[in-house]
C-alpha cells in the first residue's frame, strides 16, 4: 500500500523538478544566446553620430552632388524653379506614399514639397539617396542620367521612378527617399547628421 | 531496404576485429555494395552520385581558396586577383570553384525535376523529398554568401539587394525589417564588415549543407530508390546490386558531365560571371542593370513581376516554400511517375518551360512586355502547384503500370518461358 501511495506521489514531484529544471536550463541557454547574436549589431564605432558640413556655395541651379554620410550617399540638387513648382503642384491623393518621411519632422505630418525642404531654402532637396526598395542608388545625380518620367531620379534595378521632391511615384519602392536630419548653419552651409 | 539482411561476412582476423567494434565496413557493403537498386534506372538517376561529387569537389577547391583569400572590405577584390594571377594554380582552382557553383545547380535543378517528372516525392519518400528542399535553400545561402566574396561590383550591389529583401518586413511591423537588415550588414550600410561575416558563414554553411545531405541519403536508404515506373521493388528480379552496376552508371555519367564542367573551366571560365564583377565595389554607384546569377533568375523574375515590395518577396520565398508540400498537393495516388499520367506530363513540361522562361526575363530589364510575360509565368508557376498538382490528380485517367519492375524490363516474364526471356 505505501509503495503504492509513493507510486502516485512521485511523478507529480518530478514533473515538478523536470519542469523547473528544464525552464530554469531554459531561459539560461536563451540568455546566454544573446551576446551571440547581438554581437553583428552595428558595433560602437558605427554607432557614433558622424556629422559632416556641406558647403553649397559652388553648387549651380540645376546640378545635383553626392556625399558620403555614415556610409550612405546623401543626394544634394540645387533645384532649378519649375522643379519646384512641379513638386509644389503635386496632390497629396497623386502619391504612393503621403508621409513626409523627413527625420526633423513627426512621422506622421504629410509629404507635401515644404515638408521635404528647410524653410525659405526650398531651391535646395537633400535625400538620403537609396532606393527605399531594395537598397540601390538611383540615377539622376549626373548630367546625362535618365531621372526618369517625373524628372527626378530612376532606380535601374526594378525602375522606380521619383519626383523632383524625392518622393516614390511610380514602381516597386514603398516609400519617399529619406529626408536625413540636417540644419543650415549659414545661408550656404548644411550640417547633416 | 536497409533493413534487409546483411551479407557482409568480414575476410580475417583484422576485418572481424573491427566489425565486433565499428562496423564501418559492413555498413558501407550493406548500403553501398550489395544495396538493392532497381533495374530499370535510367541516366537521370545518374545525379545524386553527380550531386555528392559536386559538394566534395566545392569543399576541396573552398578550403584551399580560403588558404589565400582575405575576407576584409580593403583586400579580398585584389586578393581574388592574386589567387588567379599569382597563386600556383590558383587560375584553376579559382574557376573550379566557381563553375563549379553553377554545376552543382545544373545537376541539382535536373534532380529536382526528375522528381517532379517520376512522382519521386511520393509516400513513402515526404521526408526524402523536403529534406532535398532544404539542401536546395543550404545550396543558395551558400551560393549568394559566396558570391558576396569576390567583393566586385555585382558582389555589393548582389548584398545590397538581397538582404534588403528583409526591409519589406517594416511594413508588417515598422523598424523590424531595418533592425534586421542592420543586424545582417553591422552597419548602416553594406560595408566590409557584412563581407567578414559573409566569410565566415559561407564556410560554415557546406557543413550545414554536407549534414543535410548525409540525412537525404539515410532517407534515401530507408525506403529505397524511387524509378521510372514508380513501382517499389517486390522480388529479387526488380533489383540489382549497387556495386558494380548502379556505380558504373554513375561513374560514366559523372565523367560526361565532368567534360562539360571542365570544358567551362579551361575555354570558358568567366562565361557563366558577369563583366561588372572585375570592377572593385562602389558603394555610390549602382550598376545600371544588376542581375543576379543564372541559377538565381527564375526567383529574380518572380521577385520584380510583384509591384508591392512585401508580396514580391513573399512570392519569391514562396515558390520555393511550395515545393515543401507537394507530396501532399499532388492528389494523384493510384500512380506515380508521369509516364502513366498522359495529362500531367503535358504540365509538367509546361513548367519547365514556364521556368526557363522566368529565366530569360529575370535577366531583361524590369519593364513593359518583359514586366508582362513575367507576371503570365509566375501566375502560372504557383498555378501549377496549387491548382493543377491537386486538381488533375483527382480528375486524371491514368494508364496502366506494368505489373513489376522486372517486366518493364524484361516483358511480360511471368507467362513467358524463363529460358527465353533473358
Amino acid at each position: 500500500m505505501t509503495t503504492h501511495n509513493d507510486d502516485n506521489a512521485d511523478p507529480v514531484r518530478r514533473d515538478f523538478m523536470v519542469l523547473a529544471g528544464s525552464t530554469f536550463a531554459g531561459v539560461g541557454a536563451a540568455a546566454s544566446l544573446w551576446p551571440f547574436i547581438d554581437q553583428m549589431n552595428p558595433d560602437a564605432g558605427a554607432q557614433a553620430l558622424a556629422s559632416i558640413e556641406v558647403d553649397l556655395e559652388p553648387i549651380q541651379e540645376g546640378q545635383a552632388v553626392t556625399i558620403l554620410w555614415r556610409g550612405k550617399p546623401v543626394f544634394i540638387r540645387h533645384r532649378k524653379a519649375e522643379e519646384i513648382k512641379a513638386a509644389l503642384d503635386v496632390q497629396l491623393s497623386d502619391l504612393i506614399d503621403d508621409k513626409a518621411r523627413n527625420d526633423d519632422l513627426p512621422p506622421e505630418d504629410p509629404a507635401t514639397d515644404l515638408n521635404r525642404v528647410k524653410k525659405g531654402q526650398e531651391k535646395w532637396l537633400v535625400l538620403i539617396g537609396i532606393c527605399t526598395h531594395f537598397g540601390c542608388i538611383p540615377k539622376g545625380q549626373r548630367l546625362g542620367d535618365s531621372k526618369g518620367e517625373f524628372d527626378g531620379w530612376f532606380c535601374p534595378c526594378h525602375g522606380s521612378h521619383y519626383d523632383t521632391s524625392g518622393r516614390i511615384r511610380k514602381g516597386p519602392a514603398p516609400r519617399n527617399m529619406e529626408v536625413p536630419p540636417y540644419k543650415f548653419v549659414s545661408d550656404s552651409k548644411i550640417k547633416i547628421g | 531496404m536497409a533493413h534487409h539482411e546483411s551479407t557482409y561476412n568480414p575476410q580475417g582476423r583484422w576485418a572481424k576485429w573491427w566489425d565486433e567494434r565499428l562496423p564501418v565496413a559492413r555498413l558501407m557493403n550493406t548500403q553501398f555494395v550489395e544495396f538493392p537498386t532497381p533495374r530499370n534506372l535510367n541516366y537521370l538517376w545518374t545525379f545524386g552520385g553527380i550531386l555528392t561529387f559536386c559538394l566534395v569537389a566545392q569543399l576541396a577547391t573552398g578550403i584551399v581558396l580560403a588558404m589565400h583569400y582575405q575576407p576584409s572590405g580593403a583586400e579580398a577584390f585584389d586578393s581574388v586577383d592574386t589567387i588567379r594571377r599569382d597563386v600556383n594554380y590558383g587560375w584553376l582552382i579559382s574557376k573550379l570553384h566557381a563553375v563549379g557553383a553553377s554545376m552543382f545547380f545544373v545537376a541539382v535543378y535536373i534532380h529536382l525535376f526528375r522528381g517532379l517528372y517520376y512522382g519521386s516525392y511520393k509516400a513513402p519518400r515526404e521526408i526524402l523529398w523536403i529534406l532535398g528542399v532544404f539542401i536546395l535553400l543550404a545550396m543558395m545561402a551558400t551560393a549568394f554568401m559566396g558570391y558576396a566574396l569576390p567583393w566586385g561590383q555585382m558582389s555589393f550591389w548582389a548584398v545590397t539587394v538581397i538582404t534588403n529583401l528583409f526591409s519589406s518586413l517594416d511594413s508588417i511591423i515598422p523598424g523590424l525589417g531595418t533592425s534586421i537588415v542592420e543586424w545582417l550588414w553591422g552597419g548602416y550600410a553594406v560595408t566590409g564588415k557584412t563581407l567578414t561575416r559573409f566569410y565566415s558563414l559561407h564556410y560554415l554553411l557546406p557543413f550545414v549543407l554536407t549534414g543535410l545531405v548525409v540525412l537525404h541519403i539515410w532517407a534515401l536508404h530507408v525506403v529505397g530508390q524511387s524509378n521510372p515506373t514508380g513501382l517499389e521493388i517486390k522480388t529479387k528480379a526488380d533489383a540489382v546490386p549497387m556495386y558494380p552496376y548502379a556505380v558504373s552508371k554513375d561513374a560514366f555519367a559523372l565523367f560526361a558531365f565532368l567534360l562539360l564542367f571542365m570544358w567551362f573551366v579551361f575555354f570558358a571560365p568567366d562565361y557563366l560571371g558577369h563583366a561588372d564583377n572585375y570592377k572593385p565595389a562602389d558603394a555610390l554607384v549602382t550598376p545600371s542593370h544588376i542581375v543576379p546569377e543564372w541559377y538565381f533568375l527564375p526567383f529574380y523574375a518572380i521577385l520584380r513581376a510583384i509591384p508591392e515590395k512585401l508580396l514580391g518577396v513573399l512570392a519569391m520565398f514562396g515558390s520555393i516554400a511550395v515545393l515543401l508540400f507537394v507530396p501532399w498537393l499532388d492528389r494523384c495516388r493510384t500512380v506515380r511517375s508521369a509516364r502513366y499520367r498522359p495529362v500531367y506530363k503535358w504540365f509538367f513540361w509546361l513548367l519547365v518551360f514556364t521556368c526557363m522562361a522566368l529565366g530569360y526575363l529575370g535577366a531583361k530589364p524590369a519593364e513593359g512586355v518583359y514586366v508582362f510575360w513575367a507576371r503570365i509565368f509566375t501566375a502560372y508557376y504557383f498555378i501549377h502547384f496549387l491548382l493543377v498538382l491537386p486538381i488533375l490528380g483527382l480528375i486524371e485517367t491514368t494508364k496502366k503500370p506494368p505489373a513489376s519492375i522486372a517486366e518493364s524490363v524484361l516483358g511480360d516474364v511471368a507467362s513467358a518461358d524463363p529460358s527465353k526471356a533473358s
